[in-house]
């Protein structure tokens, strides 16, 4: 399923592969779906036993990407990107643009022109282009119109070894949707709604709108997070750790998580022996930053696979986090219902 | 009135760990209000029913202030037991060095810094630690996620008062006064203690849509011009609460303006008019809820926020809470 979702395209805006992919697996899963104004797909399964609650789960579609803003007269296309992109990682990659997936590569200068200068600086985004082999503006208009998307190119692969690393694109935050689909094969004592939503990266809209409808009792969103566990000359924590299991988020710049709901986690983990870790907090977002202030606020955590390389044509992450995560969301839903909320 | 001050600035209450305060408020206000409920974000909501008054038309007033205070959270636990930390709200580094933090437990630490590249160098806050004193890794009780703030007691000083957080612990005091103080409104009030303000707004956000209020007041603090060589402000101690006219994030409802200013003349309090150029409250968040709502601002000036020693003047408390009996007890005029 991952190798599938991450071979899909779907950036911010333009997730309709995504979701017609999620949905042909899911809907024999659910007892009903719909995918409202803004492309969010809401899926959800009646709960057993009385005085039920609801319980959201999120996991955004889309990922980070280019759109096309210009066609130069030489043929070579002007972009700028969709969501948080490091210029330094587009160089010499190979997107594919638009509905029909023109190949094309971000040009780059050679090292031999570089003036030494040259080479300690960043080349920006606006002085980047995609070649898609035209040689002409009308040439390139034939395949490409302004406003066309493109995604990375990249095929997903197994890498193998005791983590079972895997390669691929858009992790954050298919890995999510993946464990989201997973969560969706058990039964629960609330109702549950599973929320794979759109635009996450630009702004966390698609959970904003979606946790308005539905109104939930208690949130969580699921993540591929920022792991940066390469060796460090100082004694300071990585963000998170490949393999070290499913990273906790307590506080990001979106949301502090709900202090019951960590708690419930990790005495969750801990019991069932689920390897966790803690995220270090302070850093990133998530669609629990628009879920927990929808209405009159919603309780919220956030459960995330490590991923290398994020917001990069190629990330990283290891299938042991990925089932282990699953794992966790499936044995906390599985308490979730007996969660005291009163204070 | 100083007891209630200094009981609600030495609690502990970061943002997003505000159950302390909340619980001190509960107590002090339970029995003087007609409802009582924490939200799902954990605001504190105290209802006191308007009791129909003729000639006046009764509305829906929110009065907010927050409990939450500006802390550190431990971000990574080093070989040694020394804890890196990341800011909660808007610390400054220069307010970390030489302080002492204090965590739910109990516990103390107190901040150290690495070694600078020059003398002169002002550390940033990943060049920081925390020691609590722990011999080695394994002593320590403090894990990732922990939570601290600053410490420093309340010391009453005459006619000023100086305490950690009355950021915006002197709004919460002003409310509960408030509260105990008014016997008798034609209006619907809602008394709002709201969480993590210092973090975004957001348990405004999430309070003003369950209450939905027709006219709204958050109480906090604002910054003065009356320091040695400070940024130009015309707002000082002393001279009364403050009634803001705008800040960076809202600029108050003309309506709501006139009518604290009106009623300040009426009740011969003093007052002045805030501009604020940076910084915001809780009113920006509730003034854009649902279908909007006229909000304003009553402030108690402060001098040095989000250090460890913020400064107000009693008398401009005492005001504030004369103030917002006399606005509650009268009609709305906007």
């Amino acid at each position: 399923m991952l190798k599938e979702l991450s071979e899909a395209f779907g950036v911010s805006g333009h997730e309709d592969a995504v979701r017609q992919l999620i949905l042909d697996t899911i809907k024999d899963l659910v007892d009903e779906y719909r995918v409202d104004a803004l492309g969010n797909l809401i899926a959800s399964k009646k709960g057993r036993g009385r005085a039920r609650r609801k319980v959201m789960v999120a996991a955004h579609m889309d990922e980070v990407g280019l759109m096309i803003m210009h066609v130069e007269k030489e043929g070579s296309l002007r972009f700028r990107p969709v969501g948080g992109i490091d210029p330094r990682v587009l160089l010499a990659k190979k997107v594919l643009v638009g509905d029909d997936k023109v190949p094309g590569v971000v040009g780059v200068k050679p090292i031999h022109l570089l003036e030494p200068k040259g080479r300690e600086q960043v080349v920006q985004v606006k002085d980047m282009s995609i070649d898609i082999g035209a040689s002409s503006k009308e040439e390139a208009e034939k395949l490409v119109k302004i406003g066309d998307y493109a995604a990375f190119g990249v095929s997903f692969s197994e890498l193998g070894g005791e983590l079972r690393t895997v390669k691929g694109k858009a992790f954050d935050d298919r890995a999510g949707c993946a464990v989201l689909v997973g969560l969706l094969r058990e039964s629960y004592r609330f109702d549950f709604y599973a929320v794979f939503t759109v635009q996450e990266e630009v702004g966390l809209r698609g959970a904003r709108v979606a946790a308005h409808a539905i109104a939930p009792d208690i949130a969580f969103a699921l993540e591929g997070t920022i792991c940066d566990d390469m060796p460090k000359k100082r004694d300071i924590s990585p963000t998170t750790t490949l393999g070290a299991g499913p990273a906790i988020t307590i506080m990001d710049r979106s949301v502090i998580a709900d202090r019951r709901l960590v708690e419930l986690l990790v005495n969750t983990a801990e019991k069932k022996g689920i390897p966790y870790q803690f995220k270090q907090p302070g850093l990133g977002g998530t669609d629990a930053g628009a879920i927990h202030l929808s209405r009159e606020g919603v309780p919220a955590a956030v459960v995330a696979v490590p991923s290398r390389n994020i917001h990069s044509p190629v990330c990283l992450l290891s299938l042991n986090d990925l089932d282990n995560t699953l794992c966790l969301m499936r044995e906390t839903l599985a308490r979730v219902h007996k969660l005291d909320l009163s204070r | 009135m100083k007891e209630l001050i200094g009981e609600l600035t030495e609690a502990f209450g970061p943002s997003g760990s505000e159950d302390a305060v909340r619980e001190l408020i509960r107590e002090r206000i339970s029995g003087h209000v007609d409802e009582v409920r924490v939200d799902p974000l954990g605001n504190l909501i105290a209802f006191k029913k308007g009791r129909a008054k003729r000639g006046v038309q009764g509305r829906k007033i929110m009065l907010a202030a927050h409990m939450d205070e500006i802390g550190v959270i431990i971000s990574h636990v080093d070989e040694k037991g020394f804890l890196r930390f990341a800011p909660v709200g808007g610390v400054r580094p220069l307010h970390l060095l030489g302080s002492r933090v204090l965590f739910s437990d109990g516990m103390i630490g107190v901040i150290g810094r690495e070694k600078p590249e020059k003398r002169t160098e002002f550390p940033s806050i990943d060049k920081m630690f925390i020691d609590v004193g722990a011999p080695d890794k394994e002593h320590l009780t403090k894990e990732v996620g922990d939570v601290a703030v600053f410490v420093r007691p309340f010391v009453d000083l005459g006619q000023r008062l100086t305490a950690k957080a009355f950021d915006d612990r002197i709004g919460c005091a002003v409310l509960v006064q408030t509260v105990l103080d008014l016997k008798r409104t034609p209006h619907d009030v809602y008394f709002v203690f709201t969480v993590q303000e210092e973090v975004g707004l957001r348990g405004a956000l999430t309070s003003a849509f369950g209450v939905e209020p027709d006219v709204a007041v958050a109480v906090d603090v604002t910054g003065t011009g009356d320091t040695p060589e400070a940024h130009p402000m015309a707002v000082s101690l002393g001279a009364g609460p403050a009634i803001k006219v705008k800040d960076r994030g809202m600029l108050t409802h003309p309506g709501v303006k006139n009518w604290m200013a009106n009623t300040a003349e009426r009740l011969g309090l003093p007052y002045q008019f805030e501009v604020l150029e940076w910084g915001t409250t809780d009113a920006m968040a509730i003034q854009t809820s649902r279908a909007g709502v006229a909000a304003g601002v009553l402030s108690i000036p402060c001098r040095y926020i989000h250090s460890p020693s913020e400064m107000v003047d009693y008398n401009d408390v005492q005001n504030a809470v004369k103030l917002l009996v006399g606005l509650l007890r009268g009609p709305v005029d906007i």
